[in-house]
């Protein structure tokens, strides 16, 4: 694991300066503490900061091929790089390291561009090929590794792993987009290729880039695909069911390939407990494992996970956070995730991760993905039951289906349910739209556009019509059975956009830590996605599929417990007595005033309401907190940041 | 009535949307469907309409057809002062 960042100066001589990666680079240290590497070719340079997890000794980077006419540096892993090497060895392929990095080279070598489907991993990944003069970024399917870039005046390229080795170079300099905040007050992420700055772009997931002197291209190499009505598996659920299980042993046995110890993380919920409970039965009895819990019992799901410790006897670590600790670290949260947010969920996670660093853990495996794949959310049950009552808007007992899925919500306005309905039935009938399952949500979100500023509030009503959507997203999507839809745009917005990075890699990465996980391995998607919608989600039983395989080895009261969205304090962290004291001060009118995203007048009648904001109103609250922190860190103190290079470092010259 | 009907939207101009005069909503809108209000929303309405009016709403009026639009408020105020 690590960071990677570069220049190619495409359309002219000027040539690359090593001090230029060496300040990008000094800004990824946190993703990759233990060295440093660069190459300057010319016009071109790239450099990483390195993370040691295979091949500790030898893995250094940049690596070379047989004559050295092509180099790389890479964030990630490439888990099935055993067999990619022997396979690659026989086609006459010399290794001198046994890292993982070394195949990707070989690989592209002999493939070229195709390299990168032969990849089973989370990468990002940069190629110089010396003879050709061409760069190749590529990005995993799914994004669990970040990338970035920035194309200047059209004749340079700008990379790297996090937005702010970008800025951190010199010549581009950060100015937040208005575009990028009106998405994320929207669809709660941006759509690749915009980002919540200026200028710099996101490469989508399953995406390369190739560059030459002719100009950069940018290409799809893969997708979620499902299945056209009628076209899913055919099989028996108890031979569907055994391959499941085959697919994930296979997965997981990839994942725990390393150098160093790999732990786990137990949330108290059924997908990281399965992968736990796997890990232990099968490959290693001395397992550590990590949770966090919460102080407010709201949110606290630890009695699950005492049950899965007590269950399992792991070696488990736990912290506990309070309002005030997730406060604290939020400051540091949007450093990392370089986006504004309408959740602090990701500020515990940031905690976690420095528990598991303390502890000497680099690699933890955690159960990301399970309910984008098997159909685990409340808002595919939603979508489902909005769609079978839109059959008969006007029977009285169809919308009540609804209140089994949000009983949190319902529980003090039980005679108030009639509202709910109203609330749900609002474009209730219009399920031929693809996006059928998420425009409530969307729409709602969308509301806290009252506190923007004029020109945000203008930027919103482009993102309403949803033009950036129907680009970035597979044009079959009208085709796909109605679940399938909904697990689509799941998995590509919220999934890649904030589960993976602003509360995954970001938050992990922020503490040199590294995940890995086994239901998004790519063979795991592709054959999730062929399983019939109803064996996902039966009746409103959801990950059903899921639960019948691995019902046998998990204690009932984990298998059966009733379904907890993931989710932390927001009022009573940042509108406290002990609330930080950059977060109170960024509140301040002054500061609102200042910066000038929002509308002083409606934030004050807002922050007015103090602990009576209602539900709806609470992410707004995280959304300003976290465009005043984004603010302050990127164009108010960018250079207070303490940017450092690993003592160990390498440098290559070719020129 | 007409007076009824302009506090009641200087009320949820004020409140709910925080003093944005950009959302658009007729007497007859839906808030619930709208998304101008949620449950909580709907409570605080409640506060407002028997504090303002001297009216005291029971369980069983708590509906939608009584609540959930500046029209539906209007007539079910008119209806319990006499």
């Amino acid at each position: 694991m690590c960071g990677i960042a570069g220049i190619y100066n495409f359309q002219s001589n000027k040539s690359v300066k090593l001090d230029q990666i060496q300040h990008m680079v000094s800004s990824l240290n946190h993703r990759g503490p233990d060295e440093c590497g660069f190459l300057i070719d010319r016009n071109f340079g790239m450099g990483m900061s390195r993370l040691s997890i295979i091949d500790l000794s030898g893995g250094s980077q940049p690596l070379h091929n047989e004559d050295r006419s092509i180099w790389i540096v890479f964030n990630g892993e490439i888990f099935n790089y055993i067999e990619l090497r022997q396979e690659l060895e026989f086609k006459g392929h010399h290794f001198y390291t046994h890292s993982d990095t070394e195949a990707i080279v070989h690989c592209y070598e002999e493939y070229g561009v195709d390299f990168v489907k032969y990849l089973n991993g989370q990468f990002a990944i940069s190629i110089w090929d010396v003879k050709k003069k061409k760069l190749i970024l590529a990005r995993d399917r799914v994004g669990i590794r970040p990338l970035f870039y920035s194309l200047l005046n059209n004749n340079s390229i700008f990379f790297a792993s996090e937005m702010k080795a970008i800025f951190a170079e010199g010549t581009i300099n950060p100015e937040i987009d208005e575009i990028g905040i009106a998405q994320i007050f929207t669809y709660w992420v941006n759509i690749p290729p915009v980002t919540s700055f200026k200028n710099v772009n996101e490469l989508p997931a399953g995406h390369v880039l190739i560059c030459n002197h002719k100009g950069t291209e940018i290409k799809p190499y893969w997708d979620m695909q499902f299945p056209a009505n009628g076209g899913f598996d055919k099989r028996q659920k108890a031979e569907i069911i055994d391959e499941l299980k085959d697919q994930i042993n296979k997965a997981i046995a990839l994942r725990l390939r390393a150098d160093v110890p790999v732990a786990a993380y137990l949330s108290g919920g059924i997908d990281s407990s399965i992968i736990s409970t796997l890990v232990k039965r099968n490959h290693n009895n001395n397992l550590t494992t990590f949770s966090v819990a919460f102080k407010d019992k709201d949110y606290d799901e630890r009695t699950y996970q005492e049950q899965m410790v007590a269950h399992l006897g792991t070696n488990h670590h736990m912290c506990e956070v309070d309002a005030h600790d997730i406060a604290e670290a939020f400051i540091d949260v949007v450093w990392y995730a370089e986006k504004p947010m309408m959740r602090t969920a990701p500020a515990p996670l940031f905690a976690l991760s420095k528990l598991v660093r303390d502890n000497n853990i680099k690699v933890v495996l955690t159960g990301e993905g399970a309910d984008e794949i098997f159909g685990g959310y409340n808002i595919f049950k939603e979508s489902l039951v909005r769609r079978f009552w839109s059959r008969q808007p006007d029977s009285e007992w169809r919308p009540l289906l609804l209140s089994r899925l949000y009983p949190y919500i319902l529980k003090d306005a039980r005679h108030l349910n009639t509202f709910w309905q109203g609330f749900f039935k609002k474009g209730l009938k219009q399920t031929h739209l693809p996006y059928y399952s998420h425009l409530i949500r969307w729409d709602n979100t969308s509301k806290t556009r009252v506190f923007f500023n004029n020109s945000i509030k203008h930027h919103y009503n482009t993102v309403a019509e949803h033009q950036d959507l129907n680009q970035y997203f597979d044009a079959d999507i009208k085709n796909m059975a109605p679940l399938n839809q909904a697990q689509y745009i799941e998995s590509k917005l919220f999934m890649t956009g904030y589960l993976l990075s602003s509360q995954g890699d970001r938050m992990m990465m922020g503490n040199s830590v590294e995940g890995r996980f086994p239901f998004l391995d790519h063979q795991v998607i592709e054959f999730a996605s062929k399983i019939s919608p109803h064996l996902k989600v039966n009746g409103l039983n959801e990950k059903y599929i899921l639960k019948e395989a691995y019902k046998d080895i998990l204690p009932e009261g984990i298998i059966y417990r009733s379904k907890q969205p993931y989710r932390a304090p927001i009022l009573s962290s940042f509108l406290s007595d002990k609330t930080p004291e950059l977060i109170k001060e960024l509140l301040r009118p002054q500061a609102i005033k200042q910066y000038g995203y929002f509308n002083y007048n409606s934030v004050d009648k807002l922050l007015r309401k103090g602990k009576n904001i209602s539900a709806k109103n609470d992410m707004a609250v995280a959304a300003l907190v976290s465009v005043q922190l984004l603010h302050y860190h990127y164009i108010e103190r960018f250079g207070d940041h303490d940017f450092r290079l690993a003592e160990k470092q390498t440098v290559i010259n070719l020129n | 009535m007409a007076d009824v009907k302009q506090q009641v939207r200087d009320y949820i101009i004020e409140n709910f949307l925080f003093g944005d005069t950009s959302t658009q909503f007729s007497d007859e809108d839906s808030f619930m469907e709208k998304g101008i209000l949620d449950s909580t929303g709907i409570l605080e309405v409640i506060t407002f309409l028997e504090e303002s009016y001297g009216i005291k709403i029971e369980d069983d009026e708590l509906v939608p057809e009584n609540l959930d639009s500046i029209n539906n408020i209007a007539s079910f105020i008119s209806r319990k002062k006499n």
